[in-house]
């Protein structure tokens, strides 16, 4: 699950920022990413609606790197 | 040129802590929040529950029934409050003075309450058309335009929408206007009205509204409350005031705005401690006059540490003595409107003696280590005080006030 999460999150922003896919990396974080706080919020609006769950305000803001993101999304799937 | 002094003759208010300027005062005073679960939109839908909404708002105490189909919800609020600040002002509209009369005031978003009405009409009803008034009702300018009208007033009538700085820019350019000898006296606020289902949906999903309730610098807040209301002030000159014998409650010594250009939601520190500085210029004011200041304080995580690290950069070692406040804890953030409302709790502050507190204080956290007047309002005597208004954008606008002193 963990990779479908992955890779649906490395697409978002590959197609958002126009980083290559093959550079987005578990570890990276999304400053490393170019993404400020409403990208994120956007993402995790995308990863919402995909996988069907939801994410509280407090735990989105401190969800600030790919990693991050996977584990909440997992957390919110269980 | 000859800078005319502006002071404040009337003050009126319709919000979630009260229906008019002394139940408002009183609410402040004793730290009974206006926020609670809305009702107007159907909770079951938000993924936040509270507001600070108004119940039992009655528009026809003053606009004839006739009068109400051309007025959207925020345009109602916004004559009740003006007629009300009006009505203390004592000011009565003639040919004469209607030319050097002023309505300036802020909104956000203006009429969606008719917007939604016509999204509904036609996406949900199917209806070929809309309401014919849905545009004189939805237009930002509906407020002004209908306070210019219920009062015959005839000089400069415009509306300034700066998101959540919109009152402030706005009762900045009517004080300047008065001030510079343009007009001799305004009608200067603002009005909104969040609680329709497509805004609400439109601010839960940009994450910001707290899923319990505002608790500005607390360690454990976890964002804004809407609120809805309508706050409005007279102003006028000095020699104006005087000449008339009103009673003067007090008076607008500053206006400073700046731009952070740098993000459309994240605030910049250096556009905040700007803004806070050229309105201290503006009133030719040192930083350790200032005794209170009634700050933006949203309660999203990110403002208040960046408010309270602009103040200590501004203050320096006066930050240690100098008591902030928001009382958006208090009576919601409402947006286009909010300054108005803080305004005049930073007017009534200073000429009651009274500081207005911060609610829902739980837990002080270590980068908002400074005087938030926690749950308590405070008697203290104090004689200057700043508002200040940060908004998305990046637009800041802030007010000084003086207390008023024969």
């Amino acid at each position: 699950m963990s990779e479908i999460i992955f890779d649906k999150i490395a697409a978002v922003i590959s197609a958002k920022k126009g980083v290559n896919i093959e550079l987005i990396k578990i570890e990276s974080s999304f400053e490393e990413l170019g993404l400020d706080s409403l990208d994120a919020v956007e993402l995790i609006a995308d990863l919402e609606d995909e996988f069907n769950v939801t994410i509280p305000n407090i735990e989105l803001q401190n969800i600030k790197s790919v990693k991050q993101a996977v584990i909440s999304i997992v957390k919110a799937i269980q | 040129m000859n800078l005319r002094r502006v002071v404040v003759t009337g003050t009126g208010i319709v919000s979630a802590c009260g229906l008019n300027t002394d139940d408002f005062w009183k609410s402040l005073v004793d730290c009974k929040s206006g926020i609670g679960p809305f009702s107007s939109v159907d909770a079951d839908l938000i993924r936040f529950k509270n507001g600070a909404e108004i119940k039992h708002f009655d528009p026809t105490v003053s606009i004839q029934k006739s009068d109400l189909d051309l007025m959207d919800r925020f345009t109602q609020l916004a004559v009740v409050a003006a007629k009300e600040a009006v009505k203390q002002s004592g000011i009565e509209f003639n040919e004469e003075n209607a030319y050097r009369t002023a309505v300036i005031l802020g909104t956000s978003m203006g009429g969606v309450s008719t917007q939604e009405q016509s999204y509904i009409d036609l996406y949900q009803e199917k209806k070929s058309r809309v309401h014919p008034l849905s545009i004189p009702k939805t237009m930002l300018n509906a407020a002004s335009s209908n306070v210019s009208m219920q009062m015959g007033i005839k000089g400069p009538v415009y509306t300034i929408s700066t998101a959540c700085a919109s009152s402030n820019h706005a009762i900045g350019n009517a004080f300047w206007l008065i001030r510079n000898g343009i007009c001799d006296q305004a009608i200067s606020g603002g009005s909104e009205t969040p609680f329709t289902y497509t805004f609400l949906k439109a601010w839960e999903a940009i994450r910001v509204v707290a899923p319990d309730t505002c608790r500005p610098f607390s360690k454990t807040r976890q964002g804004m409350i809407l609120g809805e209301g309508a706050g409005m002030l007279v102003l006028e000159s000095l020699e104006h005031a005087t000449k008339r014998g009103a009673i003067i409650l007090g008076e607008i010594i500053g206006f400073g705005m700046t731009s952070d250009a740098s993000h459309i939601t994240k605030p910049d520190q250096k556009g905040a401690e700007r803004a806070m500085k050229f309105a201290l210029e503006d009133a030719h004011l040192s930083p350790e006059k200032i005794g209170y200041i009634n700050a933006h304080g949203t309660g999203t995580l990110i403002n208040d540490t960046m408010e309270v690290a602009a103040i200590k950069t501004i203050f320096q070692e006066h930050a240690k003595r100098l008591p902030i406040s928001s009382t958006k804890s208090l009576h919601g953030h409402a947006l286009g409107a909010t300054s108005s409302f803080e305004a005049i709790a930073t007017i009534l502050a200073l000429k009651n003696g009274i500081l207005p507190p911060t609610a829902n204080f739980e837990e002080i956290d270590e980068t908002c280590m400074i005087d938030v007047i926690p749950n308590i309002s405070r008697e203290k005597q104090i004689h200057y005080a700043l508002s200040n208004a940060f908004a998305f954008g990046g637009l800041n606008a802030v007010l000084a006030f003086k207390k008023w002193e024969e």
